[in-house]
């Protein structure tokens, strides 16, 4: 196994003439939990897209555990647990359906499916709705059946657009938690616009404006970065520093 | 087939074993491309029985089909016992009901977004295309195969040509196959699923229409025979005629399969490049 597990070179993604994505170059390591965060409109997602080849990049390369995903973009995806912005999937279908078909689309058979698809059912306490149409579950019930299939098949990236939005506290807990245990030996990157999770659960920060990184650090070092005499939400200080810094410079 | 998407899908079966030996992350090995194409096609299948879709399409396509070519067509007073009447109308019932099944296929896939989430699972574009393009073929084969009880009837009634009967059916589900793969193709442009619908049917029409003789003496007037000639070539209903005369001539049973396998690599095609925007 290679020692980034996620491996990102000069990414770079236009749509007609807006630059959504303009030069990101991200590297994780298996143990790290990598914190994405930006304005709205910032590219998050976009960036996400292409590491997980829904999106082909203008340029740039990506590699999942020493696969490159252009060249093996099975091989790559294998490896891969997504969880797409807002948690799309198919409505009609009930969540343990759902989480079959996605058991056997990744190469599960026989008795193994309902193995995997009982085990990520419980670990996100899905089991009340187990049996639901997901077009009836309550947002955070569909984020969590989002979460269920990214985690099913025990992936070692996990890449999550915004995991926690939408749930309750504390199910944000359980699930910080839980991306704080399954971080231990695998590569995560989450976005997210709560700070606190990243100094709660990630072990880099990375900050991303207009499609530019203008930020990539420790949260402690994130912290550092804050003038003294800020004793207030600090990290959203910080924040707003640096997104509006390089606004400024665009304009 | 499927472009970029897939280049090197033949080649990570080997590497897998050992890589999974490494990590115990994954499963324990790649799927074949059939066990991931009829991992697609049995959640398309089963999708149009968890909806009112299953119900409504079977009766209403099972309903007038027999209305067409009993009341319409007077099955009983011709005095004849075959099914003619009933294949007459197939290809104008396939070209309503075929982009009803087609149009949903991509076009809601990307608009409720669930396109993300499949097209991040580990299968190919082909793999995509083919499952469900089967599952939705799958099920106007099950709607045709309802309408067998018209057959047993006819039996009953009067000593039909069985042969020429099933070659009918075979001639359908060709014809009902290449009808669908230009609605699944068109479902691949739009996201809006009536769009889809109706540049499907006005598609199909056109496909058909090329087939009669009033279309071709209309291009008759300017131009050369051999244009008309390819032009009834090139129509589903030419072909279609063919097979339920009960005539065999390999390119009728040519014609549906090159067009089926052209539009879904087309289909394969346009979602790579929708990848790529
Ligand atoms: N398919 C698309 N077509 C056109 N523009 C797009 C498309 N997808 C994203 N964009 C644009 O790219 C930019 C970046 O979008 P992106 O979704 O990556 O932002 P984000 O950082 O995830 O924001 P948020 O925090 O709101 O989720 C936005 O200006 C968006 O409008
Ligand atoms: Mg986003």
């Amino acid at each position: 196994m290679p020692a980034n597990l996620i491996q990102a070179t000069g990414l770079r993604k236009s749509f007609g003439t807006l630059a959504a994505v303009r030069g990101i170059d991200l590297c994780v390591a298996r143990g790290h939990v990598l914190g994405f965060l930006g304005p709205n409109g910032a590219g998050k997602s976009t960036t996400m897209r292409m590491l997980t080849g829904f999106l082909q990049p203008d340029a740039g390369t990506v590699n999942i555990a020493g696969i490159d995903l252009a060249m093996n973009p099975l091989g790559a995806k294998r490896n891969l647990g997504y969880l797409p912005e807002g948690a799309p999937a198919y409505g009609e279908m009930r969540v343990e359906e759902f989480l079959a078909f996605t058991a056997r689309a990744r190469g599960y058979r026989g008795a193994e499916v309902a193995r995997r698809v009982h085990s990520a059912v419980a670990r996100v306490h899905l089991q009340p709705c187990r049996g639901q149409r997901i077009e009836t579950l309550s947002k955070g019930y569909k984020r969590r059946t989002g979460i269920a299939q990214a985690l099913l098949h025990d992936p070692p990236v996990l890449i999550l657009d915004e995991p926690t939005d939408g749930l309750d506290p504390n199910q944000k807990f359980e699930v910080r938690q839980l991306v704080r245990d399954l971080g231990k030996d695998r590569a995560i990157i989450l976005s997210t616009h709560i700070l606190e999770e990243v100094e709660a659960v990630c072990t880099r920060a990375v900050i991303i404006n207009h499609g530019r990184m203008v930020f990539d650090g420790t949260p402690k070092e994130l912290d550092a970065r804050v003038p003294a005499g800020v004793t207030h939400n600090r990290l959203d200080h910080i924040f707003r520093t640096l997104t509006a810094a390089n606004s400024k410079e665009r304009a | 087939m499927s472009g970029a998407r897939d280049r090197s899908s033949h080649s990570d079966g080997g590497k897998m074993p050992e890589q999974a030996a490494r990590n115990s992350f994954g499963p324990p090995s790649t799927p074949s491309a059939l066990a991931r194409v009829i991992s697609v096609f049995r959640r398309e299948f089963a999708t149009y029985f968890a909806t009112p879709v299953a119900a409504v399409f079977i009766v209403m396509f099972v309903a007038i089909a027999a209305l067409l070519s009993f009341q319409m067509a007077g099955l009983y007073t011709r005095g004849q016992a075959d099914l003619r009447a009933f294949f007459q109308w197939q290809p104008w019932l396939g070209m309503l009901f075929m982009p009803a099944l087609g149009m949903r296929l991509w076009s809601d896939e990307r608009r409720s977004g669930s396109i993300e989430l499949l097209m991040t699972l580990p299968l190919t574009t082909r793999d995509m295309v083919l499952g469900k393009f089967l599952a939705a073929w799958a099920f106007a084969c099950v709607a045709l195969l309802l309408t067998t009880p018209l057959w047993i009837t006819i039996a009953w009634l009067g000593e039909p040509d069985h042969g020429v009967i099933l070659a009918g059916y075979l001639a359908t589900a060709m014809l009902f196959a290449t009808l669908l793969s230009v609605s699944v193709c068109l479902s691949a442009c739009t996201r809006n699923s009536v769009v889809a619908f109706v540049l499907s049917v006005a598609a199909c029409f056109v496909l058909l229409l090329t087939g009669f003789s009033i279309v071709q003496d209309f291009f008759a007037q300017w131009s050369s025979k051999w244009v008309i000639e390819s032009l009834a070539s090139m129509s589903a209903m030419t072909h279609f005629n063919g097979l339920t005369r009960g005539v065999f001539d390999a390119r009728d049973v040519l014609y549906p399969l090159s067009v089926v396998f052209a539009l879904l690599w087309v289909n394969v095609l346009l979602l790579d490049w929708r990848g790529s925007q």
